[in-house]
């Protein structure tokens, strides 16, 4: 494929937003809603101010670190579709690591982050080795397994880690103090969560694009038969990226519980797994637009929790734009394929 | 005791008709060789369309011609993504999925926990006084006559008529089928929008019958993946796609009994109890395909003999594109 001059790439980004708005407006038409007072509230609310865009980096860090990983099973052709559960059981596992503490320092906090990746890293070589020795389509695996995950963590709240006194799906009793992670200036955000998802986005870029094992992996993407010809053991690389998938996403679910909401509850990992898939094939699985992406649609989640108080109107918006401009990439991008198509049978 | 046995299995056909409808509709698309993977948010988006012109019309009947055609609607843009611009099903479809999820969230919203019609029970007279068939059948919701209906009409089409054919030969050999004059993309069109259909009237037998209502959260969510999952287990066959979910049916059912016997088992538990039994099934239906597997099988009269009426092949072209303009 020859690449497209810059100006044409634009006009056809362009194109893609254009379709995006347009579709957007068409199916939320029988809500009643005026669009463009919506978009202003929906802007208004995640760029309005200092602590808004505080609350914008605090969704940035888990969904970039969700997304991120997920570029690196993709780069074997796998779906990591079991990201959501990963970052569910980080936070349960963090959560675990924590709970003989009642209060601590860096040292606890450091075992809990680490606990949060060894369970993520677990959960995510569960649905590998269901993929690759079991034949179960990762697909069902891992959308299986977040329902497994979220069962547990129900479990957990309702029975063996309730609140003394009353269990609900307000969650497990709130960390100490002293168990947070430290804020970055007055903003929710934290900056130990901002500069691990930054390291955690470094890392996978050499993984992948610098280093040997991403060549391989890579390989084993292409051409599974060869790579066992050559050696590459595609098993053990396959289960190698889903767990470092699982990883970033269980240190996504250790933040959560760490720097966001200080205590699991049902809600902890609030769907950044399935958002972050959305980011992935927006970005046609490719590192550089990633973190762009995942800011743009961590303001769309914040500013549409400002809806419901504003406009009377559901917060599923932000959701709904995010999966008309995925798929608005997906038909621009077939219409093109169509039309050079057309052009080549002349 | 045999009427509670009735009335069990009356509750297994009634929690069974929406996943039978939607397992009928995508064991349809499927057998096309297109995967729709959006059933999940189909079949949400389906209900809450279904319940609110139900609410708008007062006609439930049309809310059900409403969820029809939503879950049509869906069906038809991932086909002609899919099937037209050549894009992957699997990728559309996910993206479909979390769409139309957020999509009835955000048009619902206002019709969120009100009171609407129903589709009602149907009674069907000189049947009710029978003993054991009386309280299954004499005065039921319609959604089971409809989707026990509709298996015998799938198995039929499928099976007895020459549309049949074709929708078979273009899941399994579309070369072939374009050589006998089938216009083959058109056809994976029509049961990519006929299987959504299906998947749309499960969605309004959700809100319309077995969950009557709309809210957020439904009730149904996740019955879309397990339907996924059945179709798989059902080998693509309508009538054991049809058992397979009425086994999950059942799955459901035990769950409401279990928690009264473990009461300090929090209700949601057994919500999710369905994935890892999902999960359970696919591995033993996909590790009949693995190579000491298949040995021990092999040696081993009994299993020989099992796994003979029980081999499970997918359509030969599920999934994949086919370009008549690349020639035969």
């Amino acid at each position: 494929m020859t690449r497209a001059a810059p100006m044409t790439e634009l006009a056809w980004l362009g194109a893609t937003l254009l379709l995006a708005l347009a579709l957007t407006v068409a199916v939320t038409l029988p809500s009643g809603a005026p669009p463009f007072e919506t978009i202003y509230v929906l802007f208004k609310g995640g760029l309005g101010s200092v602590s808004k865009f505080g609350r914008v980096l605090a969704v940035w860090v888990p969904l970039t670190l969700c997304a991120v990983g997920l570029l690196v099973p993709f780069t074997a052709r796998l779906w990591n579709i079991g990201v959501e559960g990963q970052v569910i059981m980080g936070a349960i596992f963090c959560t675990a690591a924590l709970r003989p503490y009642d209060a601590g320092g860096a040292a606890q906090i450091i075992i809990a982050l680490g606990a949060g990746v060894l369970g993520g890293a677990l959960w995510a070589l569960l649905a590998g080795l269901l993929r690759v020795f079991g034949r179960v389509h990762e697909i069902f695996s891992g959308l299986g397994l977040n329902f497994v995950a979220l069962g547990v963590t129900l479990w957990l709240i309702f029975g063996p880690w309730k609140r003394p006194g009353v269990a609900s799906m307000s969650g497990t009793q709130p960390l100490d103090v002293s168990l947070w992670l430290p804020r970055l200036g007055s903003m929710t955000v934290s900056w130990v969560g901002l500069a691990l998802a930054l390291a955690v986005l470094a890392l996978i870029y050499i993984l992948l694009l610098r280093s040997e094992w991403g060549l391989k992996l890579r390989a084993v993407g292409e051409n599974p038969k060869a790579a066992t010809l050559f050696a590459l053991g595609p098993r053990r690389r396959l289960l190698q990226a889903f767990m470092v998938c699982g990883g970033a996403a269980g240190l996504a679910g250790a933040i959560q519980v760490l720097g966001v909401y200080h205590r699991l509850l049902p809600a902890i990992s609030s769907s950044y797994g399935y958002t972050a898939l959305l980011v992935g094939m927006m970005a046609s699985f490719r590192l550089g637009p990633v973190p762009f992406i995942c800011l743009f649609f961590a303001v769309l989640n914040v500013g549409s929790i400002q809806l419901p108080l504003q406009l009377g109107l559901d917060s599923s918006l932000s959701g709904v734009i995010q999966g008309v401009m995925v798929l608005s990439v997906f038909i621009v991008h077939g219409l093109r394929l169509w039309l050079r198509q057309r052009k080549e049978a002349g | 005791m045999t009427d509670t046995f009735a009335l069990t299995l009356a509750g297994i056909l009634m929690a069974g008709a929406p996943l039978v409808l939607a397992t009928l509709g995508e064991t349809l698309t499927e057998k096309a060789g297109i995967i729709n993977l959006s059933l999940d948010g189909s079949i949400l988006l389906a209900a809450m369309a279904a319940f609110a012109v139900s609410v708008t019309f007062d006609s439930p009947w049309l809310g059900v011609l409403c969820g029809m055609g939503v879950g049509a609607a869906i069906a038809g843009v991932l086909g002609v993504i899919g099937i037209y611009l050549g894009q992957s099903q699997l990728a559309v479809g996910f993206i479909l999925t979390l769409l139309a999820r957020d999509l009835a969230y955000f048009l619902g919203h206002s019709f969120s926990r009100q009171p609407g019609p129903d589709l009602g029970l149907w009674t069907i007279p000189g049947i009710g006084t029978i003993p054991f068939i009386g309280p299954i059948f004499g005065s039921q919701s319609p959604v089971i006559h409809l989707s026990l209906a509709a298996i015998f009409l799938c198995w039929w089409w499928m099976y007895r008529t020459e549309g049949g054919m074709r929708l078979r030969a273009v899941g399994e050999s579309p070369r072939a089928a374009f050589g006998r004059g089938i216009r083959v993309r058109l056809v994976r069109l029509y049961y990519c929008l006929a299987g959504g259909a299906l998947v749309g009237m499960a969605g309004a037998a959700y809100s319309l019958a077995v969950k009557p209502g709309w809210g957020r959260p439904q009730g149904c969510e996740g019955a879309g993946w397990i339907v996924l999952a059945i179709v798989i287990f059902g080998g693509w066959n309508p009538v054991r796609a049809a058992l397979g979910a009425f086994f999950f049916a059942a799955l459901q059912v035990s769950g409401i009994y279990l928690q009264e016997v473990f009461p300090s088992i929090p209700a949601p538990v057994f919500q999710v109890a369905p994935f890892p039994i999902m999960i359970l099934t696919l591995l033993a239906v996909n590790m009949g395909r693995v190579g000491w597997v298949q040995d021990m099988v092999r040696r081993n009269p009994v299993l020989k003999r099992l796994s003979q009426s029980w081999s499970i092949e997918a359509p030969a072209a599920l999934g994949q594109d086919f370009d008549p303009r690349k020639g035969l």
